[in-house]
């Protein structure tokens, strides 16, 4: 089916691109229906409401740039995803470009999760220290490069 | 909105699941013990907003993207 996007105009894409939040965004609890769009910019992933075309996400794969990242989720709270196996769940961070050219930051502390066997999906909130809502993308990036 | 007083080890019940307890007062600052099912999500309102703020300082991200390119290679 075609889809109108915020970023990419009219883009082609099949069902199991689309992703349901049951709760929305925080923020944006209206909207529910997004599909996983992959940007043309690699690896990055648009996460776009296919209820509202300007509402989209960037969001990236946080483990390829931050190899100790974790979430630490209370089972109960993934219940709407009905996981069967940790080896289902897709983690997307998403990305914030402020507009006056500042630092690029990656939200580590509310990931979209994914399961990827039903698309359902739900942003959690993490409650260890280490992970903030503004990471720096190109920082955290070059670092992980230094240790490799 | 119910606005109420409470002493030190007194509580307050949200239904009949949800119980909040005053466990200290000191000075300006609170201690409350909060008992919720778990599938309850208790959070600090500043760490809710933050989240909020942020996905809204998302979906309003600029769209130039080319300083993104190159970034991250694909570890695959």
């Amino acid at each position: 089916m075609e889809i109108e996007t915020k970023a990419m105009g009219t883009v082609s894409i099949v069902e199991k691109q689309i992703i349901e939040l049951e709760e929305g965004f925080y923020g944006f609890s209206q909207y529910h229906r997004f599909a996983l769009v992959d940007a043309k910019e690699n690896p990055f992933i648009w996460v776009q409401s296919l209820e509202k075309k300007d509402l989209a996400f960037l969001s990236v794969d946080p483990f390829l740039f931050r190899p100790d990242y974790e979430l630490d989720i209370d089972d109960s709270l993934l219940q709407p995803l009905a996981l069967e196996s940790p080896s289902d769940v897709i983690v997307l961070s998403l990305i914030t470009i402020p507009a006056d050219g500042g630092s690029i930051t990656v939200n580590l502390q509310g990931p979209l999760v994914i399961n990827k066997k039903n698309n359902r999906a739900m942003q959690a909130i993490l409650t260890d220290p280490r992970w903030q809502t503004k990471h720096d993308l190109l920082a955290e990036a070059s670092v992980n490069r230094g240790v490799q | 909105m119910l606005i109420l007083s409470r002493k030190t080890n007194e509580k307050i019940m949200i239904g009949n699941e949800i119980s909040l307890t005053i466990i200290e007062i000191r000075g300006d600052q609170v201690k409350v013990g909060i008992e919720a099912p778990k599938s309850v999500k208790v959070f600090r309102q500043e760490v809710f907003e933050a989240i909020q703020n942020e996905n809204r300082a998302a979906a309003g991200s600029g769209a130039n993207l080319e300083t993104l390119s190159g970034i991250l290679a694909r570890q695959d």
